[in-house]
């Protein structure tokens, strides 16, 4: 997809007046936040899981390669095929193989993220193959063309009315008169629509959440069971999956999933937790005659051992942009690639360089409430702060954010100075701010008066008065 | 024999350049609430910022800089005390990290770190302060800023002080841990959305019913002062410690 990082500013100007949008931004403010809320209430060892579903991890990022190979030996233990990737491109062209190898026509594609990243769905179509998305929200936008705005709720910034016009303008075989006011109703129809699509597919293309070492088992969760149909109905089923979703055993999965859903949705598990290890065997009533998984590096190899590492524990459970006040102002897109919000932030310029998604890791307040909900105490403010230093180092930053800041700081760092100048400014100042004790105009601080008033000091600083104060008590002891 | 009063805590008040430049009723409002507490306060005059808009800009070696000279401004205290979760947070939690691979700064930083602690919390939790004898009439709703909350912990002290006041009603409003958008220099960064959660914020400030808005950042409120003022609202707002130490003859921030 574009990339439109580079234009964040822009882009956050155009979601702040969309009034459509705006309005879907209100479900993500009231729905995910209490859910969550409610359900690590209800949890009194919820700490402790992720305490636990850190270590897994970092175990796991330490001795990637092993666990990975493990994996791998698996997987072709149990009749399933291995192809490694590096990058978007190989992973696309590996696919288009093993579609062109099973000519295969139709694709179904479970909710993948990687997917997004890669850019399947244009390449297959450009190569002549339909991609058939089956999670809800995956297929509303595709009738849209349009891509996730978050990582699990990839719809979130539609309203139901947007929905069913677009229902309405591609499912032209339905009655015209029907009801489609109810979001079961809606539901209902775009069932009917894909299930003879499951049918027809040859490929069934998957993400994984989980991928077990111990087992060459891959693990998906999904609350409509679109997954399931995905992976079991067509002849070939394809994992797609980054490295860092190996984990060692089926044990340390299911602790990880202890605070998945509850940190994404608040449900205690996701309605659906499906495994998948090899293609179907004699004994098996369904599934694949093929089974393929991809490993994709695309990047995250580079992160390992960097500042950046942390960020490759991410589940992709969405709570920190749940929880952030940015992505409630702006919505998912603004963010300009596949991931927003404060994992956005910090896996963009790792994944397509910091010169263009500069901006992400600077559209924070540190407010930090992402990684106090992070299940796996990702250190997502210090991280954006790291993307910082490389820009600082690297001179990325505006010219007039870094002179102004170079200009305080050279009075910090003079104290003498700082206080002669403050001594003679702020009273002068503060005769400015009149009776009212603000500023409704000023130059140079336009980023500030543009949209709120500026209080004005009250006049002589703190420590010229401390010295008054300190030499008044001298003089009484003298 | 008699046995010898231990003798007084010596704090050295880190003032913050805000409180510093634009309300220094705050600095005095902090040096009467640790006198009263027992407290001998000093302000070394080598103080200046604490760096953070340098270390949040990406700027390690001149918030190291800073780091060392405020470090050294305040060795000589028991304790480092300022009127800001955001400043405090800062000094304690961030400054060792600077000096990583130094070990003689490192440790130095790490004694520095340990005696720092933000003005409400060190009253209640170092001080053991209970209640304030001071007066005022009114509804307050209490804005958590985040460095404070979520770095330090700091939630339900000023809280219990507040509630201490006799005559004021703390009443709270919807999403007080909610950020209110200041961020430093993002809000001039970033001021289209800044305002945006700005705006939010007021809404829940106007929506608690509250006729006075405190916090104990003074970044925030002049953040949330300054959208209110804009909107044309009469909500009063004020740093906490001015109203716990019974200091409120200054117009409140951003006037009335």
């Amino acid at each position: 997809m574009q990339i439109t990082s580079p234009t964040f500013k822009a882009n956050a100007h155009e979601a702040l007046h969309d009034a459509q949008l705006q309005r879907a931004l209100g479900n993500v403010r009231s729905g995910f936040i209490g859910k969550r809320a409610k359900a690590v209430d209800a949890l009194p060892e919820f700490e402790e899981l992720r305490d636990n579903a850190k270590t897994i991890k970092d175990h796991v990022l330490e001795h990637l390669d092993i666990y990975l190979e493990a994996y791998e030996k698996k997987v072709e233990d149990a009749g399933g095929k291995v192809h490694w990737a590096e990058s978007a491109a190989e992973a696309r062209g590996i696919i288009l193989d093993i579609c062109r190898m099973n000519n295969a026509r139709t694709v179904t594609k479970g909710k993948s993220m990687l997917t997004e990243e890669i850019e399947l769905n244009d390449f297959l179509e450009a190569s002549g193959i339909q991609p058939i998305e089956t999670d809800l929200g995956e297929y509303i936008i595709q009738l849209r063309g349009e891509h996730p705005s978050h990582i699990i709720a990839p719809a979130v910034h539609l309203n139901k009315d947007q929905v069913e016009s677009d229902f309405r303008r591609v499912h032209t075989d339905f009655p015209k008169d029907r009801d489609l006011t109810e979001p079961e109703q809606l539901l209902s129809e775009a069932r009917q629509v894909l299930r003879q699509k499951y049918f027809d597919a040859d490929v069934g293309i998957t993400g994984a959440n989980f991928l077990i070492a111990e087992t060459g088992t891959s693990i998906i969760v999904t609350n409509e069971g679109n997954g399931d149909l995905t992976q079991t109905l067509p002849r070939v089923h394809i994992v797609l999956a980054s490295i860092e979703k190996v984990v060692p055993t089926l044990d340390d999965a299911a602790q990880i999933l202890r605070v998945l859903a509850r940190s994404a949705t608040g449900q205690e598990m996701s309605v659906y937790t499906t495994l998948s290890t090899g293609p179907k065997r004699a004994s098996d009533p369904d599934g694949p005659d093929e089974y393929h998984v991809i490993l994709l590096d695309n990047g995250r190899s580079s992160m390992l051992g960097t500042e950046f590492q942390d960020a490759l524990r991410c589940i992709r459970c969405g709570a920190c942009m749940n929880h952030c006040p940015v992505y409630h102002a702006v919505g998912g897109h603004a963010y300009g690639w596949v991931y927003p919000g404060p994992i956005g932030a910090v896996l963009t310029p790792s994944l397509v360089g910091v010169d263009k998604a500069g901006h992400l890791p600077n559209a924070s307040t540190f407010c930090g409430r992402c990684e106090a909900v992070c299940p796996m105490r990702i250190p997502l403010p210090k991280m954006m702060r790291h993307w910082r230093e490389k820009e600082f180092e690297r001179g990325l930053n505006p010219a007039v954010a870094r002179y102004g800041l170079k200009f305080w700081l050279w009075f910090a760092k003079r104290p003498r100075l700082y206080r002669l100048t403050t001594y003679l400014a702020m009273p002068v100042m503060g005769l400015f701010g009149g009776r009212k004790r603000r500023y409704r105009f000023l130059p140079f601080a336009g980023g500030w008066v543009r949209h709120r008033d500026l209080p004005a000091p009250e006049g002589r600083t703190f420590m010229q008065q401390w010295r008054d104060r300190d030499t008044l008590k001298q003089d009484a002891h003298a | 024999m008699t046995q010898a009063a231990s003798p007084a805590p010596r704090v050295g008040l880190f003032v913050t350049c805000l409180v510093d430049l634009f309300r220094p009723s705050v600095g005095f409002a902090a040096v009467k609430l640790m006198e009263d507490a027992g407290c001998v306060v000093d302000a070394p005059a080598a103080q200046t910022c604490c760096g953070q808009p340098a270390y949040n800009s990406g700027d390690r070696d001149d918030t190291r800089a800073i780091a060392e000279a405020t470090i050294e401004a305040f060795e000589e205290f028991d304790y480092v005390v300022a009127p800001s979760g955001s400043c405090a947070g800062m000094l304690k939690k961030h400054y060792p990290g600077l000096f990583k691979g130094d070990e003689a700064w490192e440790a130095r930083a790490r004694t520095f770190s340990d005696k720092v602690h933000e003005l409400i919390s060190f009253l209640t939790d170092v001080l053991g302060v209970t209640q304030v004898p001071a007066k005022a009439a009114g509804k307050v709703t209490y804005h958590d800023s985040c460095s404070g909350l979520r770095e330090l912990g700091i939630h339900d002290q000023p809280r219990k002080l507040v509630a201490s006041v006799k005559g004021l009603k703390l009443t709270e409003m919807a999403d007080a841990d909610v950020c209110c958008g200041f961020g430093g220099t993002f809000c001039v960064k970033y001021g289209e959305i800044s305002n945006a959660i700005v705006e939010e914020k007021a809404a829940n400030i106007a929506g608690s019913g509250a006729d006075m808005l405190l916090a104990s950042d003074l970044g925030c409120l002049m953040n949330m002062a300054g959208k209110l003022k804009r909107q044309g609202s009469n909500i009063e707002v004020r740093h906490v410690a001015e109203v716990l130490a019974g200091m409120t003859d200054q117009p409140p921030i951003g006037g009335k």
